[in-house]
């Protein structure tokens, strides 16, 4: 019963997600003076340390290349009408299956079909990892939902299992691989640079973050170019109408989860194949989870999610960098801006709609008085 | 058009008085102006299409909608009404178009429920099962209390919400489309109840687009149309035709329209003793047959609920029968104890079967979706509209084309092929559905329900495309729960009851009152039927 007025569309995407930034950050602002602290130096700390430097700007950019994986499993999964947790453990699976292959041929392939292998591998595993609960959603009724959340349990403690009792060498301590042959080391973008004759700082930046853009590229072909797209989005609409126009909604459950786990797995890629160089326990770290607060606020579209991702991955680099700056400024304040910036873009930008289309409508009204009457066109 | 200002208020107490009435959303007026004046003790019936304007000032009389300007007066009081609460207290009830019922409560719960007269449950609910019985016994709205809602009849619930608003001590009943849902016969129950209220004093409005409701039962019409009130008259002085062209504007005719003889072509669907059980293995279908010719309409007249639904889903492939045979286009499928092969969806269209749904909100449409998107629903794989058999390239532009034509052909407003699909007023989302189904010139045409919710205007136009599309050939078999559409369409008649053919007519042997017989009657005609296919 409410008689809001709708929001224009370039107001729904771009001005609506910038003021709901805007509160989080005043909120998260009058937070920190409450604690104490100087709210103006915070923020130029953490914006600086996100942007400031080619350095920590790196460090954002490899935040966003996993987010971007994961928001996009979770949009891609939506979508298909379906609330895919399980962005965690798939994204888990997809390291495991990243760094097996490497383990097993790296010694053997050269660096050019070992890349394009890791990275199928990756997919590969996220993908099993996204059929068996796409398959008891589809057969079995059983909710996506709650089996994606069991499934990240039994990825993390697999990854433990196999690493403590099988991967590790004999006589470490460390629950962790030998590292990777060299051909299985995906190149860091200061290399990539190097080859280009600029100099860039040795970050963790490595050129996943080239994939992750081409996953959106994919994605969004796929979703709004393509017909499987189409049926995707027709049973994630409305499973009824779809029935009616002849598409199998058990397929298209399997097909939005085989794709969802995928683009998950590609995690596997960064962290593992980019970063790290060797197989180890705990390299998702909650950004299957964070993939969700991504997804949601960049909308379930590709462009919405490399945005959002690049916010997140400047939240986590700058926190990083006001954790280590400013004294008695603990990482949880960070993480308690992240909640607000979560419960405005997402939960609460309904409620900051309203506000922001009457002063729209305000504006508007007062520079085009003429007023159509009895134009209800029915 | 503001005829309004000059038609005099009726003497006697004036129930509910609104003066200039003006409401706006955005740039649209919902209400300009309005005017309206209702005399205690009567029912006053308010008229007109979709968005002319009813419903918004009926929910500025309850409350829901502030408006803009103008006043209000109930029982010659002024009146501000903000909220539900305000006119609950005032007298005023409303009973909406979809019920505010806690589907898990029982029905004595569901009164209760807001108004409860004691801290203790037990105690509560004897109060009000004792006032509820005297309610109950003086005004004939008979409900089991004692049984959950979810398991009551649609006649019973809407009983229920009228006790809800009585057993609140509404003087003042507004009931928003309440046959919409309901069968003829409990129409009747109804209207019979509603004439006892008013015989005992409660002022009643009833805002409806049957016109027939209206003379049957209303004491005086308010007709709106885009947004004001555009003629008021007594009962007396309102005939159909009149009603009809106020609301929409012009002359309009959806009656019968005669045709000469025809001569019928080759059967192009045939169905054999179909049987379908549901969930609960509660048969829906039993052993019915039925045969489609090229250049005829037939009508499938029944009480909705009857088998209709599932008649018309079994028939383009949405639903395999327990049992039974199809033949369509020189296939031939069999189905005996749940096995063989039957049609589905996809292959009913490559064999030319179009199907206009009966839910137009949960299957016609993707209601998210553009306009453009919806109108492809189904025939996505055409090589007009993508390419290619796994991912499938998008021809976007053919299909936008494709649908700007089809919105022109059959007068989509607006003509915007990019609106999402539930922007669109029902009669247009149904002439987009229509346009889409009847588009690619099919065979066979199933139609559902197809004017459920329409315009008077729309239906016009609706039943001008469904004769066009006989008249080409087609095979067209209509499904309605409206008795007046199955006799302004059909060429031959249909009747079900309880999942079987009760009986099966030329039009020219029709009278309503023989149908409506036939509509209740739990003889099985089926004997006569099996007969002839043995």
């Amino acid at each position: 019963m409410s008689a809001a007025q709708p929001l224009p569309r370039w107001a729904d995407l771009v001005l609506l997600p910038i003021v709901c930034l805007a509160v989080a950050l005043l909120l998260a602002a009058a937070v920190v003076a409450l604690v104490g602290q100087n709210p103006t130096e915070v923020i130029s700390v953490l914006v600086k340390g996100a942007f400031g430097t080619k350095r920590g700007l790196s460090y954002t950019f490899y935040y966003a290349t996993t987010f971007i994986f994961t928001g996009l499993a979770v949009a891609v999964a939506f979508h298909g009408g379906l609330f895919n947790i399980g962005g965690e453990g798939q994204a888990i699976m997809g390291g495991l299956g990243c760094g097996l292959a490497a383990l097993w041929l790296a010694p053997h392939l050269p660096v050019w079909i070992m890349l394009p292998v890791m990275m199928l591998s990756s997919m590969l595993f996220g993908m099993a990892w996204a059929a068996v609960p796409a398959f008891l959603q589809a057969w079995r009724g059983s909710h996506v939902v709650i089996t994606t959340i069991m499934f990240n349990f039994i990825a993390s403690t697999l990854l433990v299992y196999l690493l403590v009792n099988h991967l590790r060498p004999k006589g470490t301590m460390s629950v962790e691989s030998v590292p990777f042959a060299e051909s299985a080391k995906l190149p860091g973008m200061h290399q990539a640079m190097g080859w280009l004759g600029i100099e860039w700082p040795s970050s963790p930046l490595n050129l996943s973050i080239l994939l992750a853009l081409a996953a959106c590229v994919a994605v969004y072909l796929f979703l709004w170019q393509t017909r499987a797209g189409y049926r995707l989005r027709a049973v994630g609409s409305s499973p009824s109408a779809a029935e009616y126009a002849g598409i199998s909604a058990r397929q298209q459950i399997m097909v939005s989860m085989a794709i969802s786990g995928a683009l998950a797995g590609l995690v596997g890629m960064n962290e593992i194949a980019g970063v790290n160089g060797k197989l180890l326990l705990e390299f998702v770290s909650g950004a299957g989870f964070t993939g969700i607060a991504v997804a949601l606020m960049g909308r379930n579209h590709p462009v919405g999610i490399i945005f959002a991702s690049l916010l997140f991955g400047a939240l986590y680099q700058g926190g990083a960098e006001v954790a280590f700056e400013i004294r008695g400024f603990s990482r949880d304040m960070v993480v308690a801006l992240q909640g607000f910036i979560v419960l405005f873009s997402g939960a609460m930008a309904f409620v900051i709609a309203r506000p922001v289309g009457w002063v729209l409508f305000k504006l508007r009204g007062s520079a085009t008085k003429p007023a159509t009457t009895g134009a209800a066109n029915g | 058009m503001t005829t309004a200002e000059k038609v005099p208020l009726p003497v006697g107490e004036i129930a509910v008085q609104m003066r200039g009435i003006h409401k706006r959303f955005g740039l649209v007026a919902a209400n300009a102006n309005v005017n309206l004046a209702v005399r205690a003790g009567t029912v006053h019936g308010i008229v007109g299409e979709n968005g002319a304007g009813k419903s918004t000032l009926m929910s500025v009389l309850y409350g829901f909608y502030t408006a803009d300007s103008g006043d209000i007066a109930v029982f010659g009081q002024a009146a501000t009404i903000r909220n539900a609460d305000d006119a609950i207290a005032l007298g005023i009830g409303m009973v909406h178009q979809h019920f505010m019922l806690v589907e898990t409560l029982t029905a004595l719960d569901n009164v209760m429920l807001g108004a409860e007269p004691h801290w203790l449950l037990h105690r509560a609910e004897a109060i009000v099962k004792t006032r509820l019985d005297a309610l109950m016994a003086s005004t004939g709205l008979n409900v089991r209390l004692d049984v959950p809602v979810s398991a009551l009849p649609v006649g019973d619930r809407q009983r229920l919400e009228i006790l809800k608003a009585l057993y609140r001590g509404a003087k003042i009943l507004i009931l928003d489309e309440p046959t919409a849902v309901l069968t003829p016969q409990e129409t009747d129950q109804l209207f019979s109840v509603l004439k006892v209220l008013r015989s005992q004093g409660t002022t009643i409005l009833l805002i409806t687009h049957k016109l027939r409701e209206v003379l049957n039962l209303c004491d005086h019409v308010t007709v709106m149309r885009a947004g004001q009130v555009v003629a008021e008259m007594p009962i007396a002085q309102a005939s159909m035709e009149g009603l009809a062209q106020a609301m929409v504007g012009r002359k309009v005719n959806i009656g019968r329209v005669e045709s000469g003889a025809r001569a019928l072509g080759d059967v192009v669907l045939e169905a054999n003793r179909l049987s379908v059980r549901d969930a609960l293995n509660v048969p829906r279908l039993t052993n019915l047959s039925l045969a489609l010719q090229q250049g005829e309409i037939v009508g499938i007249a029944g009480v909705s609920g009857n088998g209709q639904s599932e008649l018309l889903d079994v028939l383009s492939g949405l639903l395999r029968p327990a049992s039974g045979e199809l033949r369509l286009g020189g296939d031939h499928f069999k189905v005996d104890g749940g096995l063989g092969p039957w049609l589905d969806p996809q292959l009913a269209r490559e064999k030319g079967l179009a199907h206009v749904p009966e839910d137009r909100h949960a299957r016609a449409l993707v209601m998210p979706f553009a306009a453009w998107e919806s109108a492809v629903l189904g025939y996505d794989t055409l090589p007009v509209y993508s390419q290619g058999k796994w991912l499938g390239w998008m021809k976007h532009q053919a299909m936008q084309q494709a649908t700007v034509a089809l919105m022109e052909r059959f007068d989509v407003r607006p003509r915007n092929a990019a609106l999402p699909s539930n922007k669109f007023s029902g009669g247009n989302q149904q002439k987009l559905v229509l346009a889409r189904e009847l588009g690619q010139s099919p065979k066979v045409l199933l139609v559902g329900q197809p004017t459920r919710g329409v315009d008077i205007g729309a239906i016009e136009f609706i039943y001008s495309q469904l004769r066009a599309m006989r008249d080409a050939g087609c095979a067209v078999l209509v499904v309605s729960s409206e008795l007046d559409e199955i006799l302004a369409l059909s060429d031959r008649v249909i009747v079900m009851n309880q999942g079987q053919i009760t009986g099966e007519l030329p039009i020219s042997e029709c009278t309503e009152a023989g149908l409506g017989l036939l509509m209740t009657t739990t003889k099985p005609a089926n004997a006569a039927t099996a007969e002839v296919n043995a």
